[in-house]
């Protein structure tokens, strides 16, 4: 039997903050500045992309015995996030037959090491959509009051891009964006044809070199974990300098199980599982700070249950797990004739694509509310595991070198030169749109079913409308034309009805938010708008819980503008004697 | 950039030191079965290098089943002017920790090779491997062409696509491969756009984007 006692950390620490991710990474970072004690429990382990144990950035394909295929890590061998959406020993369920799947990352710096580093800030409107549409709800606050908050996350974390005045897609403080590479240049040629705004992307990787991290060195691999911190990650931007000022205590493998609170009702520290040792373990805070992940947060609260906190902590509105929202999802590729048997070169540029599209239509004259933008992907890629897959769907519909039709599939030499003379002549476009927040899809506890710490787990239930439906439907319709003015033939079948016109299945964007949201009524939102919660006063959210609408932007800026801000706000509250 | 410099640039990290602060590691207990593994190397974690050591370990092709794959993936990606083969890429070998790692490949595998025996049974009396050059290439005719292939050879069809789809990903992501195709990247450098020689090939330009910098 195993000697299962609660273990006590002795001391009091100003701040407990679970989760090391980007909410979680700038609270640590701004408090520890300011002087706080603060410790920041990981449910994963540690992680440093420049440590070589953890190092996969430019290894070769080969050094993977499934050439970087995803059987172990969701987005390959190669990828930094450790965890996926499915995680031995942590399920979750879903309700009445509906889809919902959860993106987790199990280590320092959380799903900042999985992220795309697409860095935009949410516009004007996007804090204003009720009254503009009548959808949903506004936030409680507006551009203004976040945008010197996102000037300061500009500065500290670097974006590249460049000043276009657009009225609902604020610029950035901006660092020199890299050039569009070969397809890029021909995307933005063809969208002058369609009308589709073209422009620089907006990403967090440092082309020239600031705050005494590296500078980009175009390997496009961010998604690996960069050995120069030239890219933002949470641990190497956040993490690591809190912990140069000497004011935080880091405990990784730490998995939190609830918020422990007094007699008052307010928070008093947490309590946790060490993963490898199996025990319960609190650690006591003035101020906790949850930042564990939109719908990790929400488990939290409402897994910490009391008599005075009987529907879970932060709750009396019963809001808690209510408005989950996905971004909106769909895709479709492409094949280019004329860069058939390209000249090679290195274009592999930063992690992702150098120019993209952001919402460029006006709503109301369409059939659905809200945007989304496009990403693009293509080039001469590394290959990896799958690269030459479906060779018998192409190689006969095209002339090969020689000019000659051939029959489809084959083998032998002809085929081997096929693979040279088609190589780098896809496109791909996804896009990435915003949801209604809706009342009925939540996350919730699950009655039966605990993870392998005796956790209850979350239960999701999630249904798309007619609102994200008809936004996939016209991101295929736009997509092909696109693709039609690139003078490209779409790979596949156009999706329709039938699937929904591709749209991803909740959860699969990963920009899953609102689960915790704010608001000035204290019945209709669990946080005031600074992040505190209504019920709780020295009890904070910093994820992407907050969020009362998701946008057709990336979250990850959004939450750091916000965690910057509610630190602030908890810096003036310490000394006013707030908490 | 000079190479010298990107190089001192990636350098920046020191790795995993905490300059102060305290990290409580929690470090795993030592358990008999991963004594020798630690909890992170060359990039992967200590229980995805347990589980590639056990797959390395095991075996799922027979010596005959390996054989005929040899022979297939030559076929499909013979030597050339160019390059080496799929076999001299390691190519079989790649197949068969494919086949341990992804269990649902496993069926259509073996199950493939077995419809590939059996069809050349019945057509020249012996096992493909044993039969002649030419013959062997009579049997993967049947199956190499999707659009022509009769009705009754679709699961032979079926088996030769994931054949070649294997072998080109297997090949073309070996050191052998990677060079044949002139895949240029993987390596620090300063991006400076595309090529002008290339730009003009396609009549295109990057003035319009320097004029927006600019602007």
């Amino acid at each position: 039997m195993l000697d299962f006692q609660i273990k006590e950390q002795a001391n009091v620490f100003d701040v407990v903050i679970v989760g090391s991710g980007a909410g979680g990474g700038m609270a640590a970072y701004q408090l520890t500045k300011a002087g706080a004690k603060v410790c920041l429990l990981e449910a994963g382990g540690f992680y440093d992309p420049a440590d070589p144990k953890y190092i996969t950035q430019l290894k070769k394909p080969w050094e993977s015995p499934r050439r970087g295929a995803g059987t172990t890590r969701a987005f390959g061998d190669f990828d930094a996030a450790w965890g996926g959406w499915e995680i031995d020993g942590e399920p979750y369920t879903r309700k009445n037959g509906t889809e919902f799947d959860w993106f987790r990352s199990r280590m320092l710096g959380g799903r900042t090491n999985h992220w795309g580093r697409i860095s935009l800030r949410f516009g004007p409107k996007d804090f204003k959509r009720k009254s503009i549409d009548g959808l949903g709800d506004d936030w409680p606050i507006s551009y203004d009051d976040i945008a010197p908050y996102y000037d300061e996350v500009d500065k500290l974390v670097g974006v590249f891009g460049t000043r276009e005045g657009l009225s609902n897609d604020p610029d950035s403080i901006f660092l020199p964006p890299p050039k569009p590479r070969l397809h890029e240049l021909m995307l933005m040629e063809a969208n002058k044809k369609t009308g589709v705004l073209t422009i620089p992307s907006r990403m967090s990787m440092l082309t020239k070199p600031i705050n005494g991290r590296g500078e980009c060195f175009y390997c496009g691999q961010c998604s690996r974990g960069c050995m120069a911190y030239a890219d933002f990650s949470s641990s190497s931007v956040l993490v690591k300098p809190a912990m140069k000022t000497g004011n935080l205590t880091l405990i990784n493998n730490a998995m939190a199980r609830e918020v422990l609170t007094d007699e008052k009702g307010l928070a008093t520290g947490v309590s946790y599982v060490n993963k490898h040792t199996l025990e319960e373990t609190t650690v006591h805070g003035k101020i906790v700070i949850l930042a564990a992940s939109a719908c990790e947060s929400a488990r939290l609260l409402l897994n910490s249950k009391s008599s005075k906190h009987p529907n879970g902590l932060a709750n009396s509105s019963g809001i808690v797990g209510k408005y989950l929202h996905d971004s909106t999802g769909a895709s479709r590729s492409a094949f280019i004739p004329h860069l058939t048997n390209r000249t090679r070169y290195n274009e592999d540029g930063v992690g992702g694509m150098h120019v993209y599209s952001p919402w460029w239509l006006d709503n109301s004259k369409l059939d659905f509310p809200r945007g989304y933008h496009i990403e693009y992907g293509g080039g001469q890629r590394m290959p990896g595991y799958g690269f030459g897959f479906g060779m018998e769907n192409v190689n006969g519909k095209y002339p090969d070198r020689s000019g000659n039709m051939k029959e489809a599939g084959g083998y032998g030499a002809a085929l081997k030169d096929d693979y040279r003379f088609f190589y780098g002549t896809d496109i791909g476009m996804a896009g990435r749109g915003e949801a209604i927040a809706r009342e009925d899809n939540y996350c919730e506890i699950d009655p039966k079913t605990v993870d392998k710490w005796g956790i209850p787990v979350l239960r999701f239930n999630y249904n798309w409308s007619d609102n994200e439906i008809k936004q996939a439907k016209h991101m295929q319709d736009t997509f092909e034309e696109i693709i039609h003015a690139l003078g490209g033939i779409p790979n596949g079948t156009k999706p329709g009805a039938d699937s929904n016109y591709g749209l991803a299945a909740p959860g699969r964007i990963i920009h899953e938010v609102g689960t915790v949201r704010m608001g000035n009524d204290p019945n209709k939102s669990a946080l005031n708008k600074n992040c505190q919660a209504h019920d709780v006063k020295n009890l904070f959210v910093v994820d992407g819980g907050p969020f009362v609408s998701q946008a057709d932007k990336n979250p990850t800026w959004t939450i750091l503008a916000l965690s910057l801000r509610a630190s602030e706000f908890i810096m003036n509250g310490v000394k006013a004697k707030d908490f | 950039m000079k190479r010298r410099d990107i190089l001192k640039n990636i350098g920046l990290g020191t790795a995993g030191v905490m300059v102060s602060g305290e990290t409580i590691a929690q470090t795993k207990p030592k358990a008999t079965p991963s004594k020798e593994i630690p909890e992170a190397e060359n990039g992967r974690l200590r229980d995805e290098i347990i589980r590639d050591n056990k797959l390395k370990a095991e075996k799922f092709f027979t010596a005959h089943e390996l054989a005929t794959v040899t022979v297939l993936v030559d076929i499909i990606i013979p030597a050339d002017a160019k390059s080496g083969s799929a076999s001299q890429a390691g190519v079989p070998a790649f197949i068969e920790f494919i086949a341990k790692d992804m269990p649902y490949q496993q069926t259509p595998l073996r199950g493939g090779l077995m419809w590939l025996d059996n069809e050349s049974k019945k057509q020249f009396s012996k096992k493909f491997v044993q039969l002649s050059a030419s013959d062997r290439l009579k049997i993967v005719d049947l199956i190499a062409y999707p659009a022509k292939a009769k009705p009754e050879h679709s699961q032979g069809v079926s088996f030769f696509n994931l054949m070649r789809n294997l072998t080109a990903t297997g090949f073309f992501s070996s050191e052998i491969g990677i060079k044949d195709l002139g895949y240029a990247g993987n390596t620090p450098n300063k991006w400076d756009g595309v090529p002008q020689e290339v730009l003009n090939q396609y009549n295109l330009s990057y003035t319009e984007w320097e004029k927006h910098l600019a602007k």
